[in-house]
């Protein structure tokens, strides 16, 4: 059977549209070669002396360990609340879902710098009673990654429930299984993947977020986008050019991975 | 079964840790957010009147509308190009393509624009490649102006640009395209004339998410634009961290939330939520 396939000129035009996306992220291997303390293209010499700065200053291993952080704390935080929330849409199909999956959507689609004003307002509020957990704390911090993160995790979890079959869940409930029963050992099992990428997802998320962690931290919470940022605003330290390759390396891998398994699943 | 005194009990614990979660956090503050914008310094409508007659927040609303509107279409333009081949093109011109808009999709925002920052700043790729040709003799000026702003921008918005594109493109119905061409219409004719208008809904659709994203864009402004060409989310910035004043902070994202919902609310009574993703 024919196909219709795109000519010499779609491919050329999607080619350069390719290089366009592929160029900057390549752009940062060579800087970060560089010998010298500049940001500068190396000129012969080529040099590892940024990568070792990455293990050997305290500040970009004390803030990766804070990343890392928030972003389990938060994203195991986010996917609880968003499959708790899915599994009530899913299994009891109340009234006003639309409106309530809309509202539980509202911090993805607001602008994020909204939301960043809204949350630094929310943690300067609770500063004034507590100074554990409010702005410029590591928990206030992971709070405000939860609030931005929950609506892809709903989602992701949301779709993977659209997907089951709900049969099954009705020959559960005719056999007289509890709703207990039924979220655990019926549904849960069987969109296990679904909860599994939207966990990712908040954390990835989590782990990259900057513009609502610019407003909430000042000189604390200083996570590893926060102190990249300081990095690029003030004068800009190679070191990120090595940051930037290790996080471009481990996506590609990750990435690869993910596929391969998507390609098994689909296959079995 | 359905709406029995059981039934609603458990769907309401089940969603309510959730809903009171976001109720708390996001919009007891987004009201309080509200109240900053009628009540700072002095309460009254003083900041609303200062948004329509201050020059400075003028020049940066007309300044972020013009970059949002060239961005949207640099975006989706190269966007349809590549989602062309990504959806149509053979098993492995699609597998490539699906690397190249999903691997700069997950990197985050800062390594992108630090990305551009490499290629474009004065001693640059580009600037260091171009002058050791003899084609330059003084670096050009990539970065620190809006020229920068846009390219960053794009480059991070193609990828949200592509997706309602690659939707339309998969729903539509490939016999159609075979008919025309059967009939003798040129490849172009037939892109121009049947290809393009039959994905009209995710060409809106795309061209709406990339507008509302830009409007709001904060990072590769502020890093790309070097403080010379500030866009509405930075003036926000600004006028919570430096001036400081809170007041006209908020009534500015008040504004911005308003201006967006309209436009969303004008994006779906012409494409479906579904028709997006």
């Amino acid at each position: 059977m024919p196909t219709y396939r795109p000519g010499p000129v779609s491919l050329i035009l999607a080619v350069l549209v390719a290089l366009f996306l592929l160029m900057p992220l390549l752009a940062v291997i060579p800087v970060s070669l560089t010998p010298s303390r500049m940001l500068t293209m190396p000129t012969g010499e080529l040099s590892l002396r940024h990568y070792r700065s990455l293990i050997e200053d305290p500040r970009w291993l004390d803030s990766i360990l804070l990343s890392l952080r928030i972003g389990v704390v938060s994203s195991v935080f986010s996917t609880v609340l968003a499959l708790t929330f899915s599994l009530g849409v899913w299994m009891f199909q109340p009234r006003f879902t639309a409106a309530l999956v809309g509202f539980v959507l509202l911090p993805m689609v607001v602008p994020p710098v909204v939301s960043a004003v809204t949350l630094y307002f929310l943690l300067t509020s609770i500063s004034g009673v507590t100074s554990f957990f409010g702005y410029d704390t590591w928990l206030g911090v992971a709070m405000a990654h939860s609030v931005m993160t929950v609506p892809f995790a709903t989602v992701l979890i949301l779709v993977a429930l659209s997907q089951l079959d709900r049969r099954i869940d009705l020959a559960a409930r005719g056999l007289g299984a509890t709703v207990w029963e039924r979220a655990t050992r019926v549904i849960i099992p069987n969109i296990k993947f679904g909860i599994v990428t939207a966990a990712l997802l908040s954390f990835v998320l989590s782990w990259e977020e900057i513009g609502v962690t610019l407003f909430i931290t000042s000189v604390n919470a200083i996570t590893l986008p926060r102190l990249m940022w300081m990095g690029l605003r003030d004068n800009i330290d190679p070191a990120i050019a090595a940051l930037s390759v290790i996080l471009i390396v481990i996506t590609v891998l990750v990435l690869a991975v993910r596929s391969l398994v998507t390609r098994q699943r689909s296959a079995s | 079964m359905r709406g029995t005194l059981s039934d609603r009990m458990g769907a309401a614990l089940l969603m309510a840790p959730l809903l009171l979660f976001l109720v708390l956090a996001y919009a007891w503050p987004f009201l309080g957010v509200v109240k900053w914008s009628f009540t700072l310094p002095t309460p009254g409508l003083e900041q609303y009147h200062a948004l329509l007659t201050d020059d400075l927040v003028q020049s940066v609303f007309i300044r972020t509308l013009r970059i949002a509107a060239i961005v949207t279409i640099v975006s989706v333009t190269a966007a349809y190009a590549i989602t062309v081949v990504w959806v149509r093109g053979s098993p492995v011109q699609r597998v490539l393509a699906e690397f190249c808009i999903l691997v700069p999709f997950w990197i985050s925002v800062l390594t992108r624009a630090f990305g551009w920052v490499a290629l474009l700043s004065n001693r640059g790729l580009i600037n260091t490649w171009l002058q050791s040709i003899g084609f330059i003799s003084e670096p050009l000026t990539l970065v620190r102006n809006e020229f920068g702003v846009i390219v960053g921008m794009s480059h991070f918005l193609i990828p949200f640009a592509v997706f309602p594109l690659a939707s339309a493109m998969r729903s539509l119905d490939e016999r159609v395209l075979l008919a025309a061409r059967g009939l003798g219409s040129s490849r172009m004719r037939t892109f121009w004339t049947v290809f393009v208008p039959m994905t009209r809904s995710g060409i809106i659709g795309s061209a709406m998410i990339t507008f509302v994203f830009s409007l709001g864009f904060f990072v590769t402004p502020a890093i790309l634009g070097g403080g010379r060409s500030v866009m509405i989310a930075e003036l926000i910035y600004l006028r919570i961290f430096q001036s400081p004043d809170w007041g006209l902070g908020a009534a500015i994202s008040v504004v911005l939330v308003v201006f967006v919902g309209a436009l969303m609310a004008l994006l779906f009574r012409y494409v479906k939520p579904k028709q997006l993703v």
